[in-house]
C-alpha cells in the first residue's frame, strides 16, 4: 500500500533495487517463508535511513538529524501497514484547520484582527488548504469574533485554501457574502436540548433556518458545511442515540450540505460509541462528505480519530495547539491540537500535506499572544527537544 | 442551565454504564474486521506508586505512598508497582521500599510486584514480603549503560541470578524490555534485538514480558508491529504484555501511546500497563513526561465494553490523592474533565 509505493520510490531515488516488502500478519495467516531474511531486510531499511537522516523525501522538513524525524521516516517507508488495525487507512487526510473560529472564539481577551490575520496567513503557508476563518454570529453572544467582517477582508485573497465562515442565519449569511466569504458553514445540534441551549431554537427551528441559508448559498453556488455537536453524548441528556444524529446529518445532507461535520462536543466519545455513531450516519450520508470533529476533553481524541480513519472517513478537524478548550468543563481540552493528528498521520504514513514545522510556528506564535503553553503535546515535546538538544 | 456535576448518575457514569451494559459491549462492535480480536477483559498494570513516583523530587512521605497503594488496590486494580529495591543512592524516593512493603504485603486481591535489579535487591524483597519481582533490562546497550550501569548481557547475568532464586521460592518475575522502540542515544531499536532480550527475559522464566517504549517515539505505523510479530514468531507463549513508559519527548507520546495501546488492543494484547493520574518520567531525559493515565485508559476500555473491573471514580480519587499531595494537577484528561464538568450553557 503506501508505504510500499514509497519504500520503491526511495529505492529508486537512491539508485538501489528496492526491498522486498515484508507482510507481517499478526496473529494468522500465512507467515513469510524466510522470515529472518526479511526481517533482515527490514532492518537494514531502519538502520539505513537512520544513518543517512538526508535521505528524507517524504516532505518532512525537518532537517534536525535526531532521532524523532528519523522515527517518523521509517514509521513511513519501513513496511507496509498489512497488520489488519491499519490496512484500511485512506492515503490522504484532508484537516480543517478550526483554530481561527472554534479556537480563539471562546478566549476571554479579544485578539487583535492583525494576529488572527497573521495566525491565519500562517497556517496557510503549513499547507492547510481548509482553515475556518470566523463566524458571522451576533457580537452580542461571541464578542471575541466581533470583526468577522475586517478579518474577512484582510483575508480574503489569499490564495491556496478555502475559508468557511459560521453563518447562523441568512442575516448572518449575507453579511458573510458581502465581505467575500466563499464558503459557509452552518451549526445544528444532535440533541434538542442543547440545541436550544446553545443557539436558542429547537433542532427543526435550527434546521428551517439552515435551509433558507443553505437555499441562499445554493443560488450563489456557495458551499455549506454543516456542523452536528453532541453526536456521542450531551452535557444535559446524556448519551444521543446514533440515530438522532443520523436524521439531522441526512437532513444537512438533503438541504445541500457539502461535508458534514461530526462533533463530539463533550469529548466523552470513545471507539465503543463512536463506532455506532458513524455506521448509523454513514448509512444515510455518503462517508467522503463526512468528516469527524473529536474533542479531547477526556484524552479520547487520536484513538477516536484513528478509529475513523479505519471506517473510511478521510477529514479531521483539529484546532492548532489545541485551542478552544471545552465549555462545559472548566480547565479541560477542548479540540484535538492539529499538531498532534498531524504527527500520529505522519507517523500512519497517511498524508496530510501539512508540514509539521510551520504548522508549529503558526501554534507558537499564537500561543505566545495567548501568553500560555501550547496544549499541543507534539509542539511541546519538539520545541523542548530543540532546547534540549542534548538528550 | 446548569447540570449536576459529573458524579450524578445521570451524566458520565450513564454514558459509560450505558455503553457497556446496553447489551452491545464488545460484541456490538466487532462486526468490524479490525475490531475483532479486541479482549473481553484487560488486565491493568498500574505502575503509578513505583514508576510514577520515583522521579519526584519531593520525597512522598511512606504513608502517602501506602495509601496510594490502598486507594489503587480497592479501585479494583489487581497489580499495582509497589516499589523498588534498588540502591537509595540512584533512587533516593524510594529508599523506603522496605516499610512500603512492611505497609502493604498482606493486601488481599491484589498483586504487588517490586522491582529488583540483582540478587541482593530481591533478597531484600522477599525479606520484606514481597511475593512478586520484576526484573528491567534494555534492548539497547547504551541504555542499559546509563541506565543500570551495565552491558545488556551483564544484566541479563544479574537476572538470571534473580530468576533462579525466586522459582527456588516460587516467586513470580516479570521482565520489562526498556528502549523497545527507540533510544534516546541510539536511535532506532532493531525489532531483533527487542526480541532477543524478551525470549532471554521469557526463557530465564520471566512469566509476563513489558515491552516499553521508553522514550515514546512509537506509532502504529512503526516498528512496534514488527517487534510484536517477531516476539510471536520467536517466543512461543508470550503473554504479551506491553507497556508505554514515555519519556524524553513525551507530552505528545503520551498521547501517542494512548493509540498505541489501543492499537495492541486491536491485536488482541490484553494486558496494559498504566500509571494513575499519568505520572512518571524518565530521569534520563530532560522535559520528560506522561506516562499513560490509568484514568484515561480505563475510560476508553469501559466505553469499548472491555472489563477491566476497575472503577473509574475510586481510581479518579487516588489520583485525586496523590496529584493534591504532588501540588500539581492530574496528568489524566478524563481526571480533569470527570472534575470539572459543570454543563453551563455557554455558548459552543
Amino acid at each position: 500500500m503506501i508505504a510500499a509505493r514509497r519504500v520503491d520510490k526511495i529505492s529508486r531515488m537512491k539508485g538501489t533495487p528496492a526491498l522486498k516488502v515484508v507482510t507481517t500478519v499478526i496473529g494468522g495467516g500465512a507467515s513469510p517463508s524466510s522470515s529472518s531474511l526479511k526481517a533482515l531486510n527490514k532492518e537494514s531499511l531502519l538502520w539505513r535511513e537512520f544513518l543517512y537522516p538526508k535521505n528524507w523525501l517524504l516532505g518532512n522538513n525537518n532537517r534536525d538529524p535526531g532521532y524523532s524525524s528519523t522515527y517518523h521516516y521509517s514509521s513511513i517507508c519501513n513496511h507496509r501497514p498489512t497488520n489488519k488495525v491499519l490496512r484500511n487507512l485512506p492515503g490522504y487526510v484532508k484537516i480543517v484547520e478550526v483554530g481561527p473560529r472554534d479556537g480563539l472564539q471562546n478566549e476571554k481577551e479579544i485578539v487583535p484582527t492583525t494576529v488572527k490575520v497573521q495566525l491565519i496567513k500562517m497556517l496557510v503557508s503549513s499547507g492547510l488548504t481548509v482553515v475556518e476563518a470566523t463566524s458571522f454570529v451576533s457580537p452580542k453572544w461571541v464578542p471575541q469574533l466581533a470583526d468577522a467582517k475586517d478579518v474577512m477582508d484582510a483575508i480574503r485573497n489569499i490564495q491556496g485554501a478555502r475559508f468557511p465562515v459560521l453563518t447562523p442565519n441568512l442575516k448572518g449569511f449575507e453579511a458573510a457574502v458581502a465581505v467575500g466569504a466563499k464558503e459557509v458553514a452552518i451549526f445544528a445540534s444532535a440533541s434538542e436540548t442543547f440545541s436550544k441551549s446553545n443557539i436558542n431554537c429547537s433542532i427543526e427551528d435550527s434546521l428551517a433556518r439552515y435551509r433558507d441559508v443553505a437555499s441562499a448559498a445554493r443560488e450563489l453556488s456557495l458551499p455549506v458545511r454543516g456542523y452536528i455537536s453532541c453526536v456521542v453524548g450531551c452535557p444535559v441528556e446524556g448519551m444521543v442515540p446514533p440515530s438522532k444524529v443520523a436524521y439531522v446529518a441526512k437532513q444537512l445532507f438533503d438541504m445541500g450540505c457539502s461535508e458534514i461535520s461530526l462533533g463530539d462536543t463533550i469529548g466523552v466519545g470513545t471507539p465503543g460509541t463512536v463506532i455506532p455513531m458513524l455506521e448509523n450516519v454513514i448509512h444515510v450520508v455518503p462517508i467522503d462528505k463526512l468528516a469527524v470533529h473529536f474533542h479531547d476533553t477526556y484524552g479520547q481524541a487520536l484513538s477516536n480519530i484513528l478509529i475513523s480513519l479505519q471506517m473510511g472517513i478521510s477529514t479531521v478537524d483539529s484546532s492548532v495547539s489545541g485551542l478552544g478548550g471545552c465549555p462545559y468543563a472548566k480547565g479541560a481540552s477542548g479540540n484535538v491540537a492539529t499538531e498532534d493528528v498531524v504527527y500520529m498521520l505522519n507517523g500512519l504514513g497517511v498524508e496530510t500535506r501539512v508540514d509539521l514545522e510551520k504548522l508549529m510556528l503558526a501554534g507558537d506564535f499564537i500561543c505566545k499572544h495567548l501568553g500560555r503553553a501550547s496544549s499541543s503535546k507534539t509542539a511541546v515535546a519538539l520545541s523542548s527537544k530543540k532546547a534540549n538538544s542534548k538528550l | 442551565m446548569k447540570c449536576g456535576h459529573v458524579c450524578d448518575s445521570r451524566y458520565l457514569p450513564d454514558l459509560q454504564y450505558r455503553s457497556k451494559c446496553n447489551g452491545r459491549g464488545v460484541r456490538g462492535i466487532t462486526n468490524k474486521p479490525f475490531l475483532k480480536d479486541i479482549p473481553k477483559f484487560v488486565k491493568m498494570v498500574e505502575v503509578g506508586p513505583r514508576d510514577g513516583l520515583q522521579n519526584e523530587k519531593n520525597i512522598v512521605p511512606t504513608s502517602v505512598k501506602v495509601e496510594l497503594i490502598r486507594r489503587l488496590v480497592s479501585s479494583g486494580l489487581t497489580v499495582v508497582e509497589a516499589t523498588s529495591f534498588v540502591s537509595p543512592k540512584w533512587v533516593p524516593q524510594l529508599a523506603d521500599a522496605k516499610d512500603v512493603m512492611k505497609a502493604v504485603h498482606n493486601m488481599e486481591d491484589a498483586r504487588l510486584p517490586v522491582l529488583t535489579p540483582n540478587l541482593k535487591g530481591f533478597e531484600a524483597a522477599v525479606a520484606a514480603g514481597a511475593k512478586e519481582v520484576a526484573v528491567f533490562a534494555s534492548a539497547s546497550d547504551s541504555f542499559s549503560k546509563s541506565n543500570i550501569n551495565c552491558s545488556i548481557e551483564e544484566s541479563l547475568v544479574r537476572y538470571r541470578a534473580v530468576c533462579a532464586a525466586a522459582k527456588e521460592l516460587s516467586v513470580p518475575v516479570r521482565g520489562y524490555v526498556s528502549c523497545a522502540v527507540g533510544c534516546p542515544v541510539e536511535g532506532a531499536i532493531p525489532p531483533s534485538k527487542v526480541a532477543y532480550v524478551a525470549k532471554e527475559l521469557y526463557n530465564m522464566g520471566c512469566f509476563e514480558i513489558s515491552l516499553a517504549d521508553t522514550i515514546g517515539v512509537g506509532t502504529p505505523g512503526n516498528t512496534l508491529q514488527s517487534t510484536l510479530s517477531l516476539l510471536r514468531n520467536k517466543v512461543c507463549g508470550l503473554s504479551g504484555a506491553k507497556k508505554k513508559k514515555v519519556c524524553g519527548l513525551s507530552r505528545k507520546q503520551s498521547l501517542l501511546a494512548f493509540v498505541l495501546r489501543f492499537c495492541f488492543l486491536l491485536m488482541g494484547i490484553s494486558t496494559v500497563d498504566s500509571s494513575v493520574a499519568g505520572l512518571g518520567g524518565c530521569p534520563y531525559a530532560k522535559g520528560a513526561s506522561g506516562n499513560v493515565a490509568t484514568e484515561d485508559v480505563v475510560y476508553m476500555l469501559n466505553g469499548l465494553g472491555v472489563k477491566t473491573n476497575v472503577d473509574l471514580a475510586k481510581l479518579k480519587l487516588a489520583g485525586d490523592f496523590i496529584s493534591d499531595h504532588l501540588g500539581r494537577q492530574s496528568g489524566s484528561k478524563t481526571a480533569i474533565a470527570l472534575g470539572r464538568v459543570t454543563a453551563d450553557a455557554s455558548k459552543i
